[in-house]
């Protein structure tokens, strides 16, 4: 549980300076300043990051980026939770035959080489949020899927719900009131293991050029845009670069904190 | 078995198929190291599109023109060329020992065939339009009149005449273009359209092919049999293709290379302090602009927005800090650097900043526009980093001089070709424009009213007008008084913003001699050479 | 065992169909044409154009034409590269593409699985934590963020190694590349070997080995490490997945003419053949793998076989 209250206070801290931030800078992020291109970070005129190739402020650019990629991140993984746990719920609650073919046509996603039709689909249509929530989501729920169902196979054969049946109570009602509650643990555990992934996501999108639309930005388009700077300014890079590391780290030690929590609470 | 065993041998089975080695040839003689952008699509004459073909072609064909080292059309395969009184039939006299690579002469029905393999339908080649002044080239590109109906033909051996629709005073310049080149008859014959693939290719420029490793090495060799084989300092060429501007850097860098392609825009700065002499910039015959979409609101009929929005670009502030390359700043359609044309500036040109933008605030009043009522538009630009960093600079300057804020729209290069085709959804969209060829007419006609690349939709009849009493006039002097004046009307009408004018960039190694930026950008091996050693 | 094998051969076409399928669709749902350029053609050209490569036909029709040239073993030709046959293009470019890949992992299997097992013999210890630490930080972080780090730090300030893809054949061109593509991979492999490690040695047999008296290392090699890679040996198909993926971001950074670059840049270009060839190609390729890795699981592992 410790790993876990230190990496929810690191993450809080950063998402509060990233919504924070930008009111304590006297700059916003879309002013240019062609004399200040690429400049050293510095006190001086509040230049916390530097500037970047444009001499727009990188703190005020960065805070943004964080918004940006974690409102992606959670927003995705919302997406890909409903499908997931739905998906999951019925084939594992309806079972038999249905959940054969349910879980093969599973399996038959993770065959795919995804990666390539989501860049596919970014190239082919106009890109936009919706667009990556979509995209991000529909990678994110296989997992989700599988270990609902098999929590909620488990649950089925429990007793209280077994009771539940033979009294009588509907099905819709056995599932959000006696089912949809045991799941709760196992899915607040795998959407702190999803996020980074749909972080991860949004910035190999972005990185790819495939991102969100100038001006606004997000930590993959940062670095980006760092790698084509880093030999004359290596701060552009390594500023984001290390913000998305560390947001990266700490979602997956937390999940992995919260999962030995649940397990060892499970255990008992 | 153990696991890791049998991972070991899939392993070692997928190293060892993978591990084909290519042989690198040591040579005695100084090898000329080139760099291309891409691989080649292919080296067909009459079928490539791309530059990087084109480049390759012209080092190992030859048309009826090429141009000098003083980037001068000069006649190449043709020795000298008559004209008929009215500027439609031309007679070319070819030179006397013409041969092909293989040591066969070079006949004018071999630019016959190949001419009509241009235009021929079947071919489906993408450089057909070059032969649109020909006689029934448009009724045969549309598969009306079959393809011997063509406006040229062979009078004897040596002797080819071109008869033409129209007068045409660049003809010359268009056939020093790779798809004018002559086809060698019996291969494509034998080999039909695989003719061109490498070790049947025969080819009549001052190189042949040698080896092609694709996506790597195109190696050419001293053509023995070219008419002009004394000249050629250079026994060989590669052509390495280096995809990646940085990779090309480095490989300059470690002295594989001579001449690079380009140089890297995020280095720029850097390898001008590193190299200085070795970093050769030029004006290139291309113009970088932002087109209006003039069939819809808010820019249809509305000059006053359209030149607000023009005048309020900072030009030398994009060309000078955002691409700060050598850019020149544009304030006319045609570029400067073709000989005998003086290209025609817009008005504010002459005004400084601080007018520019009053005036320029006047006439966003004028449009209809304030700060309660700014303007609402999307810009479209395709996805690359020089773009974006641009168009973010204009939206920051218009948001500073006219106070509206325009969305970006960053589209993929074919999805934004085709909202410009449409025109329904663009409003402002960034494009560019390269010359073909060094005469006002290649940046020109793109505006007139039914040409297919007039993104803006350009409508003004005066300026076809003028466009088309030049086209009938045969006197050069004329011609680009006329066309001076087309361009003239076509700015004031601000259908377009042009930003910058291009340049060249090269690294190029101390010891080649012989290298000369032009606007076009050409560089033929066969006028290059190495400083003699020490 | 033959009947295992062909009903996972069997199982796998309707996945390959399914990824065929889709790909057909989306290229052809692209704006834009392959043979679109910055200078539009004549129409007439275009028809031309559009008719020598079928183009012109309806979708149904044009899908049959493919499926049809794909038994056959047949990709089509490139719209691009007209000389050339896709087949061609993802063989010039494969070799690059397979010797990064394999290395890598390579060098993941052997960095991963020992540094998983010293971890698992050191459990709760310090040098347990530090290694698992560093472990998330591979899986954590990106590739297109190590790369770039990487190529700062080797390339740029210590200048050690070249920063992108040299001619020549050298060791150090693959050092970069191969060292970013499998960081992730290890991360995964020793995470699982520790985890499953950790497992084997609680059981009866090991702790029966080392009651005998037999050293550490030997108790590992002998008994312990073939139960203990399993998971790790059905890991092997995410892992050359992965390989895959982070391969076309390795080969964009450091500018590698393998097939990950070739799909980038055919999806841009609309070389439909490419980009389907390329789809078709690593969807084959993963889909073999994981069928060999079953295989080779059934092989091994007994009680799978009927399953």
């Amino acid at each position: 549980m410790k790993t876990v209250k230190v990496t929810g206070s690191i993450l809080l801290a950063i998402a509060v300076a990233a919504i924070a931030g930008p009111w304590l800078s006297p700059n916003d992020y879309v002013t240019t300043n062609f004399n200040a291109i690429l400049s050293n970070p510095s006190i001086d005129g509040a230049r916390w990051f530097g500037t970047d190739d444009l001499g727009r402020d990188l703190f005020v650019r960065t805070m943004l980026g964080i918004r940006v990629t974690l409102a992606v991140a959670i927003v995705a993984s919302i997406v890909s939770l409903v499908i997931g746990v739905t998906y999951g719920a019925i084939a594992g609650y309806v079972g038999g035959r249905v959940d054969a073919v349910m879980m093969r046509f599973v399996d038959t996603l993770y065959a795919l080489p995804f990666i390539f039709f989501v860049i596919l689909l970014m190239v082919v249509f106009e890109r936009n949020f919706l667009l990556i929530f979509v995209a991000i989501g529909a990678i994110n729920w296989l997992d989700m899927a599988r270990i609902v169902r098999g929590q909620t196979l488990s649950l089925r054969e429990r007793e209280f719900v077994e009771a539940a049946r033979l009294t009588g109570v509907s099905t819709a009602r056995i599932v959000f009131r006696h089912i949809a509650p045991n799941l709760i643990g196992i899915v607040v555990v795998y959407i702190t293991l999803t996020i980074p992934q749909a972080i991860l996501f949004e910035s190999f999108l972005s990185f790819l050029g495939l991102g969100v639309q100038e001006p606004q930005t997000s930590l993959g388009t940062l670095v980006d845009a760092g790698v084509g700077h880093m030999e004359r300014a290596s701060w552009t890079l390594l500023i984001p670069a290390s913000l998305l590391a560390v947001i990266l780290l700490c979602f997956n030690f937390m999940g992995d904190g919260l999962r030995d929590y649940f397990d060892a609470r499970h255990g008992q | 078995m153990n696991a890791i065993r049998i991972l070991a041998l899939v392993i070692s089975f997928a190293l060892v198929a993978g591990c084909g080695g290519k042989d690198d040839v040591s040579e005695p003689v100084r090898t000329l190291q080139r760099a291309l952008p891409a691989d080649p699509e292919t080296l067909d004459v009459q079928v490539a599109r791309s530059t990087q073909a084109a480049d390759v072609q012209r080092d190992i064909g030859e048309g009826l023109f090429t141009y000098s080292t003083d980037n001068e059309v000069v006649p190449a395969a043709a020795e000298r060329f008559e004209m008929s009184e009215d500027g439609l039939t031309y007679t070319f006299y070819l030179r006397e020992a013409l041969r092909w690579s293989n040591g066969d002469p070079v006949t004018a029905e071999h630019f016959v065939a190949g001419m009509r393999r241009l235009v021929d339908p079947a071919t489906a080649a993408f450089n057909a339009g070059m032969l649109i002044d020909l006689e029934n080239a448009e009724g045969i590109i549309s598969g009306d009149i079959p393809v011997s109906m063509l406006g040229v033909e062979a009078v004897d051996e040596r002797t080819l005449v071109l008869r033409l629709v129209r007068p045409t005073a660049y003809l010359t310049g268009i056939l020093t273009h790779p798809s004018t080149f002559p086809v060698h008859t019996p291969s494509l014959t034998e080999h039909g359209d695989d003719h061109a693939k490498p070790g049947r290719l025969v080819s009549n420029g001052a190189y042949r092919l040698d080896a092609w490793i694709p996506g790597s090495l195109i190696a050419l060799k001293r053509n023995e049999h070219y008419w002009n084989n004394e000249a050629t300092a250079i026994d060989a060429v590669n052509w390495h293709v280096i995809v990646q501007a940085s990779a090309e850097l480095n490989r300059y860098r470690a002295g594989e290379l001579d001449i690079t392609s380009t140089v890297p825009s995020d280095s720029f700065a850097q390898v001008r302090d590193e190299f200085g002499d070795q970093l050769h910039v030029g004006p290139f015959l291309a113009v970088y602009y932002l087109g209006f979409n003039l069939t819809k609101p808010p820019f249809e009929d509305n000059r006053a927005l359209r030149r607000a929005l023009s005048m309020a670009i900072d030009r030398e502030g994009l060309t000078d800090k955002v691409t700060a390359r050598g850019e020149t700043p544009a304030y006319s359609w045609v570029p400067p650097g073709i000989s005998g044309y003086e290209p025609v500036e817009m008005g504010f040109a002459a005004l400084g900043k601080e007018e520019r933008d009053q005036l320029a605030r006047r006439l966003y009043k004028e449009a209809g526009y304030s700060e309660d009522n700014p303007l609402e538009i999307e810009v479209r630009y395709n996805t690359s980093d020089t773009n974006r960093r641009i168009i973010v600079a204009v939206q920051s300057m218009w948001r500073e001089v006219l106070g509206f804020e325009a969305t970006l729209v960053n589209e993929e290069f074919q999805v934004l070709m085709d909202n410009m085709r449409a025109a329904e959804i663009t409003q402002v969209f960034r494009s560019s424009w390269v010359g073909d060829y060094t005469d006002p007419h290649t940046f020109l006609y793109v505006l007139q009213s039914d040409n297919a690349q007039n993104m803006p939709r350009y409508r003004n009849a005066d300026f076809d007008d003028f466009m088309a009493r030049a086209g009938a006039q045969t006197d050069p002097k004329q011609r680009k008084l006329l066309l001076e004046e087309a361009e003239r009307i076509m700015l004031a009408d601000y259908p377009v913003i042009p930003l910058y004018f291009f340049v060249t960039r090269h690294l190029v190694h101390p010891d080649v001699e012989g290298w000369g930026d032009n606007p076009l950008d050409y560089h033929y091996s066969q006028h290059l050479s190495f400083k003699a050693a020490e | 065992m033959l009947r295992y094998t062909l009903l996972r051969i069997l199982g796998a076409i309707p996945t390959l169909l399914l990824v065929i399928a889709l790909a057909f669709l989306m290229v052809h749902a692209a704006p834009g044409g392959p043979f679109d350029a910055e200078r539009r053609l004549p129409p007439e050209v275009e028809a031309n154009i559009a008719a020598k490569y079928h183009l012109d036909e309806p979708l149904p029709k044009q899908f049959a034409r493919y499926l049809g040239g794909l038994l056959q073993g047949d990709l089509g030709p490139s719209y691009r590269y007209r000389d050339r046959t896709v087949s061609e293009l993802i063989g010039s470019a494969f070799p690059n593409s397979l010797r990064i890949g394999a290395l890598a992992i390579l060098f993941a299997l052997l960095v991963g699985i020992s540094s998983g097992t010293y971890a698992a013999l050191r459990q709760g210890t310090l040098t347990d934590r530090f290694v698992m630490g560093l472990s998330m930080t591979g899986i954590s972080i990106p590739v297109f963020v190590i790369a770039p780090v990487l190529v700062l730090l080797f390339a740029v300030k210590l200048q050690w190694l070249p920063a992108g893809w040299t001619s020549t054949e050298s060791v150090s061109r693959y050092v970069l590349p191969v060292i970013t593509l499998a960081l992730p991979q290890i991360a995964y492999i020793a995470r699982l070997t520790r985890a499953s490690m950790i497992d084997v040695l609680g059981r009866d047999f090991v702790r029966t080995a080392r009651a005998q008296g037999l050293g550490t290392l030997r108790v590992v090699r002998v008994h312990a490490l073939k139960p203990a890679l399993l998971p790790v040996l059905s890991y092997m198909g995410p892992a050359i997945a992965g390989i895959i993926t982070g391969s076309v971001v390795v080969e964009e950074i450091f500018g590698i003419s393998g097939v990950g670059q070739q799909f980038v840049r055919g999806a841009l270009n609309r070389d439909y053949t490419l980009v389907l060839g390329v789809v078709v190609f690593y969807a084959t390729l993963i889909v073999a793998f994981n069928l060999i890795v079953d295989i080779l699981y059934a092989v091994i592992d007994p009680r799978v076989r009927y399953r």
